[in-house]
């Protein structure tokens, strides 16, 4: 690695102008937000395979903290939402939570300030991955019959289908995976947008206007913020692991 | 009208009038999941997932809104 590698990385404030432009600092255009997500592939994989590097009955304080987290995904959300076949989606569940959250968290990390996943490209392909995988273990459990009963809703007048297919159509492989996508990317965006506010607002205070009151105000709501947007970075990746379980667990169990 | 400013103002009606209706909706979420999980604790668990179901789906509305301004904040 090279000294401009991690200049990427670490945000280092000279000028605002290095918050809209990032070169490609290695070949094949990877620029900071491909190096952060490398970043949290590495933070995932470390986190889930160092503690348990060698296996003992008691595990270390690491490995308790890494298998209370594994649980609550494992139980909660996929064992709670879709059932007794939850091992079997497992895969995809439980390192896409641990992924979303350091990429969220990343909004709040020292140095780093930016949530990699308000760049639209992160959710959508996560979106389209599980639209892939809900549309897939649909079609293989109920073959054609997937699409037709998820589209037909039961007990519903015949004169009525004309409104009603489109509808439950549209609502079932379309809004689907584009709320999925933009529930992640407006809120982490939003929650960036609120944190530079007010820290910026903060900084001129502190610069142009340096009584203590003037800029208290706005960095004791920065703070404040900060600690919201630490829940809100667990919040989303929660929703968005138990979203999917939900697409999953209803390609599953088509109603009727 | 110029353009722009139709744009603007379009933006700022989209995000205002978004937040309207899901914000009523999480406060009827929120508010009846906890009257569920006081009249049984012992199902607190399973009304908070729902609950954060509920609130993800009233809430995209609302971000369908948040993303429709940086749309037209963008086209201005």
């Amino acid at each position: 690695m090279t000294f401009p590698v991690l200049a990427q990385i670490v945000e280092v404030p000279s000028n605002v102008n290095h918050l809209f432009d990032w070169p490609a600092v290695l070949p094949f255009g990877i620029n900071r937000v491909v190096l952060l997500m490398f970043l949290a592939t590495l933070a995932t994989f470390l986190f889930l395979y160092l503690p348990f590097r060698r296996p003992r009955v008691v595990p270390s304080k690491m490995g308790v903290v890494v298998e209370t987290l594994v649980n609550f995904v494992r139980n909660g959300i996929a064992r709670d939402i879709i059932g007794p076949e939850s091992a079997r989606y497992e895969w995809l569940l439980i390192p896409m939570f641990f992924w979303l959250l350091f990429l969220n968290l990343f909004e709040v990390t020292p140095l780093i300030h930016f949530p990699v996943t308000s760049r639209m490209a992160i959710p959508a392909f996560l979106a389209g991955l599980v639209w892939i995988t809900f549309v897939f273990v649909g079609l293989k459990k109920h073959g054609l019959s997937y699409i037709k009963n998820s589209v037909i809703p039961p007990g519903v007048p015949k004169p009525l289908l004309v409104l009603v297919i489109p509808i439950d159509f549209l609502s079932t492989f379309v809004i689907r995976p584009i709320s999925l996508a933009v529930r992640l990317f407006a809120n982490m965006i939003a929650g960036h947008i609120m944190l530079a506010v007010f820290f910026l607002t903060t900084a001129s205070y502190f610069v142009f206007e340096p009584k203590i009151v003037a800029f208290a105000i706005p960095l004791a709501f920065a703070i404040v913020i900060t600690a919201f947007e630490i829940f809100v970075a667990v919040l989303q990746a929660y929703i968005f692991t138990l979203l999917t379980a939900v697409y999953i667990e209803s390609s599953i169990n088509v109603e009727h | 009208m110029e353009a722009d400013a139709a744009a603007l103002i379009g933006a700022g009606l989209a995000y205002g009038l978004a937040a309207i209706g899901p914000g009523v909706g999480i406060g009827i979420v929120v508010g009846n999941a906890v009257q569920a999980m006081v009249r049984q604790p012992e199902m607190a668990g399973q009304v908070r997932t729902t609950m954060f179901l509920g609130i993800a789906f009233t809430e995209a509305l609302a971000l369908f809104g948040l993303l429709l301004f940086f749309i037209l904040f963008g086209a201005a």
